[in-house]
């Protein structure tokens, strides 16, 4: 999309292509590393396919000895390093740097221990996450973050985004079920962050290393949580005639002191487009449909169903239905899975935002969300991790028409800049990459951006691994005119751009 | 007021650092035992109390500072919410600020998850005086690096806390402790086997032959975990007084002047083969020792299982002064050392409150 920024915005000199390949196939074997052109295309972007740059070469270490042995090249080199997990990521947090070398993780992806009675298993950054709850599943245990992309995404891009997911209302982010990680930094040194024993020594660097988008260095192994599969999960269906009766019923339920393992929403659109997908039975003329799962003994989860049935149906929900088997759980849960596909089938082209707003500003958002749709033209389905006020609205537009893409980048940026203003935040859970980096300038002040890049030098003095993400220089909030700059002159000229 | 307040404190932080000197902001100082002994000006942060936002269907507290934790946790219980960590007080007049800077977590972290887990965000002032907001209200936020979270355990070195959003829960429907009589391996493994089932165990505690386990959930759902468990019913009415003693460390083994360690260990760490009296917490995650065991031989050992040691209180002034935190690997201190010069460059803050590096 034509406002967000080139990839290779930050960083400058050209690099020899032809040194930095011959120093990487140096240190690498010929089979992990790619540099001819057909071959890297695979690599120009990730799952934001709306930016692409081609890299210089893409490095496939095996082994933590080849990560560092590639850190160490491309620093003397002064060549910024891209890591990459699956690719799978929705911010452009993986999408190459012109000048560039991207170091994917993905053949890392040995699972070394799972062990029960720890409820702990130790993983290779390229191990699939569903990969993780898989090798997990004979011993009873999963591993809790489920971001929709669970079959492709892997724990090292988990990692790098602080994933989210379906069930983390209850069962927390990847920050609060990834327990140490082993890091190596720019300078090829490594860095044991956090422990299997609680409470590492120190400052809480497990804290910033997730969530921080590739910026701080390379995950080379990740110790994982793992919890006690619940015995029995079932998931009540409720259907409501006006959004607003919804969004106050998903209040009721957590003010009545009910976690449910997860609260998700889709508005008639939706649902309509599930439908045509997934043929799941939905009640078609619904304004809304809240999706509300219960886990764990089946004491318990016949006591919280009771409570949650009372509740909606005291909010004025007009129909609801109880899973009675695993099967029809799945059913119910089949249409919000397919909320992505569906938009993909139903327009051209879909652009998926990510702001998080207070719950109790829902009713406010989507009236002005359903205003900016008839401004910009566009189609837009809602769906929602309702319990923690994640929206992902899917604004609908063709690729191939420039006004199209315009607008709904136009609705985009109106919807992040709302969602910040009703108190909440640009990205709740994919990450702000170079996709949202604008809207940074627009959450945060001058202090914090700086703040945010001392932080980035605190690991990566040098300012070479993934250049240009995740944080705006303030040169280009000013630009934006975002931020207020007095006089002209940039606050801390002293400052590395980066 | 709060404008007026962090313009006083901006003067007093400048000051500082222009004339070299050194601050150690404070709240009640009911935590004042842990870590290294405070150097230079005390900077009372009780200035700004009281809860700026508190909104129970919305799951979060945001409170100043210097907000008694004993009213945060009034506030909650009237609603049927709490601190799901239970952090501990030490302390009447304990302040919101002291708990996250000191990063404690109670008995019900081992279901719950620590003081970190549940900050979504702070407001606090650098060495530079400037007023930066990092983290929010909402449950998920990844814009940025999560500083918030930075400054749980930072023992008051990197800045002054401000304010402090906390994500908050409901109270459990019900709750009971069973108490078992079983030597401490015994306990280990059993609490293992049970950690990895889904059973609604939210606390455990084990001394002197005695395995007090608190179960919180549906009352139908404590009725099977009982069955499962078995033992002894505490009374419900000593039950909370033995948990918040645990907390608190009130409980007699807490008593007395022998040096108290904590050692922190992996899930399956064993019984540890040490003189001395030792109290076992979160399934054998965290183990109080008393003991005048050396440093050096306790860390080997917490070192070897996977752990650390932290000498939590007492202990001769020699004995402090040669480190209570476990040291950092060179290449961890080195991060410690400019993440402290990039939030507190004149290095006004707290120096050597967790170690003289920072």
């Amino acid at each position: 999309m034509s406002a967000l920024p080139p990839a290779h915005e930050a960083h400058g000199p050209t690099p020899d292509r032809t040194a930095v390949i011959a120093a990487l196939s140096r240190e690498l074997p010929a089979d992990c590393l790619i540099s001819d052109p057909g071959r890297l295309r695979a690599y120009e972007c990730d799952g934001l396919m709306l930016m692409r740059e081609m890299p210089l070469a893409v490095a496939l270490p095996t082994t933590e000895a080849q990560v560092i042995a590639t850190l160490r090249a491309c620093r003397r080199l002064g060549v910024p390093v891209v890591p990459r997990g699956a690719g799978t990521g929705l911010s452009g947090g993986a999408t190459p740097h012109r000048h560039g070398v991207v170091l994917s993780t993905a053949r890392m992806n040995r699972i070394l221990s799972v062990d029960r009675l720890a409820q702990q298993a130790v993983v290779e950054p390229g191990v699939r996450n569903l990969a993780v709850s898989e090798a997990a599943a004979p011993f009873g245990l999963y591993y809790a973050p489920d971001p929709s992309s669970q079959i492709a995404c892997s724990i090292g891009g988990n990692v790098a985004e602080n994933s989210g997911g379906v069930h983390c209302l209850k069962y927390g982010l990847t920050v609060h079920n990834v327990l140490r990680v082993r890091m190596v930094n720019m300078e090829g040194e490594v860095m044991e962050i956090g422990s299997a024993a609680p409470d590492s020594p120190g400052y809480d660097l497990l804290a910033v290393t997730i969530g921080s988008e590739g910026l701080l260095g390379v995950v080379t192994e990740v110790t994982v949580k793992l919890v006690p599969k619940p015995r029995v999960a079932r998931c009540v269906l409720a259907a409501f005639n006006d959004i607003r009766r919804a969004g106050q019923a998903v209040a009721d339920v957590i003010a009545a002191g009910i976690i449910p393992a997860g609260l998700e929403m889709m508005d008639q659109a939706t649902t309509a487009a599930v439908e045509q997908f997934v043929h799941a039975g939905y009640p078609l003329d619904a304004a809304a449909i809240l999706l509300c799962e219960s886990d764990g003994t089946e004491e318990e989860v016949q006591d919280e169903i009771a409570r949650v049935r009372a509740l909606l149906e005291a909010a004025g929900a007009t129909e609801i239905r109880i899973s009675r088997d695993e099967a029809e759980r799945l059913r119910f849960w089949a249409g919000r899975k397919a909320a992505f596909p569906a938009a993909g089938r139903i327009s051209p082209d879909y652009y998926c935002m990510d702001g998080t707003i207070p719950r109790k500003r829902l009713a406010e958002m989507l009236e002005a969300m359903e205003g900016m749709a008839g401004r910009y033209g566009l189609g837009l389905l809602n769906v929602f991790h309702a319990g923690d006020g994640n929206l992902h609205p899917l604004i609908l537009f063709d690729s191939n028409d420039p006004d199209s893409v315009r607008r709904a980048e136009a609705f985009g940026v109106d919807i992040l800049e709302l969602s910040v203003k009703l108190g909440g935040t640009i990205t709740g859970e994919h990450g702000v990459g170079l996709e949202k980096i604008n809207q940074m300038c627009s959450q945060f002040g001058a202090d914090e951006l700086d703040m945010f890049h001392r932080v980035k030098a605190a690991f990566d003095p040098a300012g070479l691994m993934n250049p240009g993400k995740a944080v705006p220089t303030l040169h280009r909030c000013a630009e934006m005119g975002h931020m207020h700059v007095h006089h002209g002159e940039l606050p801390h000229p002293d400052l590395p751009r980066f | 007021m709060t404008a007026h307040l962090h313009s006083v404190l901006r003067e007093q932080v400048l000051d500082a650092a222009a004339r070299g000197l050194k601050l150690t902001p404070h709240g009640s100082g009911s935590k004042d035992f842990l870590a290294q002994a405070r150097v230079g000006v005390p900077l009372d942060m009780r200035g700004a109390q009281g809860i700026i936002a508190y909104e129970p269907s919305e799951l979060f507290v945001t409170a100043h500072a210097g907000t008694r934790l004993a009213d945060i946790e009034a506030l909650l219980h009237m609603h049927g919410q709490m601190l799901a960590f239970e952090p501990p007080h030490f302390g009447p007049h304990a302040t919101l600020g002291g708990a996250v800077a000191c990063g404690l977590s109670g008995p019900r972290r081992i279901a719950a998850g620590s003081l970190r887990d549940f900050v979504l965000g702070v407001t606090v002032m650098d060495g530079r005086g400037r007023v930066l907001r990092f983290g929010g209200q909402v449950m998920k936020n990844v814009a940025g690096f999560d500083v918030s979270r930075l400054f749980a355990g930072s023992f008051g070195t990197l800045g002054l806390l401000l304010d402090v959003t906390l994500k908050v829960l409901p109270r459990p429907q019900a709750e009971q402790t069973r108490v078992l009589s079983m030597s401490q391996s015994a306990a280990l493994a059993t609490l293992r086997e049970w950690g990895s089932q889904p059973l609604p165990v939210s606390a455990t505690a084990w001394h002197d032959g005695q395995l007090h386990v608190r179960l919180s959930g549906a009352a139908a759902a404590l009725e099977a975990a009982v069955r499962h468990i078995g033992g002894e019913r505490l009374d419900d009415g000593a039950a909370p007084l033995f948990w918040t003693g645990m907390r608190e460390h009130r409980h007699a083994f807490f008593a007395g002047d022998r040096p108290l360690w904590r050692v922190a260990l992996p899930p399956r760490a064993p019984a540890l083969d040490l003189p001395g009296e030792q109290l076992v917490e979160w399934n054998g995650m965290q183990r109080w020792l008393r003991s005048d065991a050396t440093a050096a031989d306790l860390r080997t050992i917490a070192g070897g299982l996977g752990g650390h040691a932290t000498l939590f209180r007492g202990g001769t002034s020699a004995l402090r002064e040669a480190g209570v935190f476990e040291p950092l690997a060179p290449a961890l201190m080195t991060v410690h050392r400019r993440l402290k010069e990039a939030f507190d460059p004149s290095g006004v803050f707290s120096p050597g409150r967790m170690y003289a590096e920072l």
